[in-house]
């Protein structure tokens, strides 16, 4: 059976589904330690050309320590990386053909603009009209024409970011290493420059890694995703992928909003389960082999795709009573907590659109409601 | 700013008089006209005229100023290579003893220092003179150097340091290209407080000096212990004033460097 695609989004970009395509870069059970601490375990990844990667995760989960050791400022206690089929073990950071750009910028507050851009090139000894042309290639590229003589502190946070990408993408490098590269502006910035970076790495044709714990960004930006915790990987996967389909509860719960429904199969019929939980018994379509009745699941269900009824729908779909517990209002839309009926009383979040200005049917604490949800709007979790 | 109040204005005036009366009156007495030195008898320049007639002092001067250039010289060398190693080498074995054998001479009594230098060069039988003054002074003012340059390394924002490398310049390049004019400020700070306290170094210049090589402190207090002349306090002023100027000028330097900082 044909199953439908996840998302929106159709990608014609996807070189990992190719056994075909050469990765440019492969990290080969690659460890790292800090005294007793384990910061990368025994973590394999592979990244294709053209690839735009995000490394997603919390803080101490390992993703920044990952890129450093592309980067080639962590030595490796086990494992090797390879670029192009190279091992770049005992290769210092300054002969890798990565770039770096820094979560502080990490600008020369001693040179102007010019020069901090033409550093990387002047140790690459190229002759002076190749610099000059290549930095005004630069500058054009990040929109900064004009700004060569200026210093650093002459300069405003966005501009900042926009000196280090044009210094980091000066030499050309084969893999641009970006930490948390829009951490440091404002919403509205961080916005503009998200899309500025994804035409840029298209235009150019590069290959991103990108480390992040902003889920958005990551989402947004990313052809893949690497959701890493305790300096491993949880998932990797196109973002509606780890969306729609997380590998475990961890990646459930550390990407967006969910609720969780624990329970025990009731029965399990092709690919329909049957869940018995608090909230009853809950029906999901989600392909589980090797599922049994009598094991523990969950099932995880987005916010947005449960929809909220005032009275008892028909049909034998999943539905649950309670009644509304908290209302957010956010403008695009409203974030609805329902406590379900019963002695757990759990608390399920309900995402409303709000698609219209004005609405007939307004919501109010303590209405009296029913959640109702389609059988494959649910995620299964083993355990 | 808020205003000092009266009990308040007056512990400050009391206490800078205590700290500071004695070297006012000592310049005031400078351009004394009377030879007595506790009579006032006019204002005069004629004690800096003569101390340009004194060769005895102005060639302890020359030597001062000389020890003070090479020992500050020496001692921000020494102090840039041992902040490196404190700030940048990690936790190598034996790294608490360098710091505290760094930190020694800024809590050793002088008088310890001078007499065991001086026992170090009668044992090696090394004439004493310039050189021997001006080790001793390396030894006491590196301490200082390396505190000075130390501070700054820490905060220096070590990524800085990793862009350039990522950027392809070598961990020399480096070095010379981002490290050192970062740390440029700190390093002269760290030469301008060698420098003030070489000059007006008594203590090890006493214990470590030989025959014909007479600092400037050296030359006042012998002088003043057969009497003090006003030409005396001409001198000591303008010592004052070359010392002042220098740290007034090495603490500009470390405040402007932290402000560029923030």
């Amino acid at each position: 059976m044909a199953r439908k695609s996840l998302g929106n989004i159709r990608r014609s970009f996807a070189p990992w589904a190719d056994p075909a395509a050469t990765p440019l870069v492969r990290f080969d059970g690659v460890t790292k330690r800090f005294g007793d601490i384990t910061a990368v375990s025994d973590l394999s990844l592979t990244l294709y050309p053209g690839e735009f990667h995000a490394l997603l995760g919390p803080s101490g989960c390992g993703k920044t320590t990952l890129m450093r050791m592309l980067a080639g400022f962590e030595p490796l206690d086990s494992g090797r990386i390879l670029l192009d089929g190279q091992d770049l073990a005992g290769i210092p950071p300054h002969l890798r053909p990565t770039n770096m750009m820094f979560q502080s910028y990490a600008l020369f507050p001693h040179m102007s603009v010019f020069d901090n851009i033409a550093f990387g090139l002047r140790q690459q000894g190229l002759p002076r009209e190749a610099i000059a042309a290549r930095v005004a290639e630069m500058l054009a590229l990040v929109k900064l024409e004009g700004f060569a003589g200026r210093r650093p502190d002459q300069l405003s946070g966005g501009q900042k970011q926009r000196v280090a990408l044009a210094r980091a993408l000066a030499r050309r490098p084969k893999v641009l290493l970006l930490d948390e590269p829009l951490g440091a502006l404002d919403r509205k910035l961080r916005e503009e420059t998200q899309y500025e970076l994804m035409d840029l790495q298209a235009e150019l044709g590069l290959t991103f890694l990108m480390v992040t714990h902003d889920q958005d960004e990551a989402m947004a930006m990313a052809d893949r995703i690497s959701v890493m915790e305790r300096g491993r990987i949880a998932q990797v996967g196109a973002p509606e992928e780890i969306y729609e389909m997380p590998a475990n509860r961890y990646v459930a719960e550390f990407v967006g909003d969910i609720n969780v429904f624990e329970g025990v199969v009731a029965s399990v019929d092709g690919e329909i389960v049957r869940l018995d939980s608090a909230a009853g018994l809950l029906i999901l379509d989600d392909p589980a082999p090797g599922l049994a009745p009598g094991q523990k699941a969950s099932l995880a269900l987005r916010p947005e795709k449960i929809d909220i009824l005032t009275a008892e729908p028909d049909g034998p779909g999943n539905k649950a009573a309670g009644e509304i517990w908290d209302i957010g209002y956010l403008g695009d839309f409203t974030m609805v907590q329902v406590k379900l009926d019963g002695e757990a009383g759990q608390l399920v979040k309900v995402a409303l659109p709000n698609r219209s200005r004005k609405t007939e049917t307004p919501i109010a604490w303590d209405d009296r409601v029913w959640l109702s949800w389609d059988v494959e709007a649910g995620i299964l979790l083993r355990g | 700013m808020n205003r000092l109040r009266a009990p308040h204005l007056l512990a400050l005036v009391f206490g800078i008089a205590f700290l500071y009366l004695p070297i006012l009156v000592l310049v005031l007495y400078s351009f004394n006209a009377s030879r007595l030195v506790t009579v006032w008898g006019g204002f005069s320049t004629r004690w800096y005229a003569a101390l340009l007639q004194n060769q005895a002092l102005l060639d302890a001067a020359w030597l001062s100023l000389k020890v003070a250039l090479v020992s500050a010289s020496l001692a921000t060398i020494l102090g840039l290579l041992s902040a490196l190693a404190l700030a940048r080498s990690g936790r190598f074995a034996g790294r608490t003893l360098f710091a505290g054998m760094i930190a020694a001479p800024l809590v050793m009594p002088e008088v310890i220092t001078g007499l065991a230098l001086l026992l170090l060069f009668v044992g090696m039988d090394a004439e004493r003179g310039f050189w021997t003054v001006t080790i001793a002074h390396v030894t006491l003012t590196a301490c200082f150097a390396t505190i000075v340059i130390q501070s700054r390394l820490v905060m220096l924002d070590r990524s800085l340091e990793e862009a350039a490398q990522d950027l392809g310049a070598t961990p020399l390049r480096v070095f010379f290209a981002i490290t050192l004019p970062m740390i440029a400020p700190a390093i002269l700070a760290g030469w301008l407080l060698a420098f003030t306290l070489s000059l007006d170094d008594l203590v090890l210049a006493s214990f470590t000096s030989g025959p014909g090589s007479t600092t400037l402190p050296m030359r006042i207090y012998s002088s003043v212990r057969l009497g003090v002349t006003p030409e005396i306090n001409a001198a000591s002023t303008l010592l004052i004033t070359l010392v002042a100027t220098v740290v007034v000028l090495a603490s500009l330097l470390i405040k402007r460097d932290a402000l560029a900082r923030t």
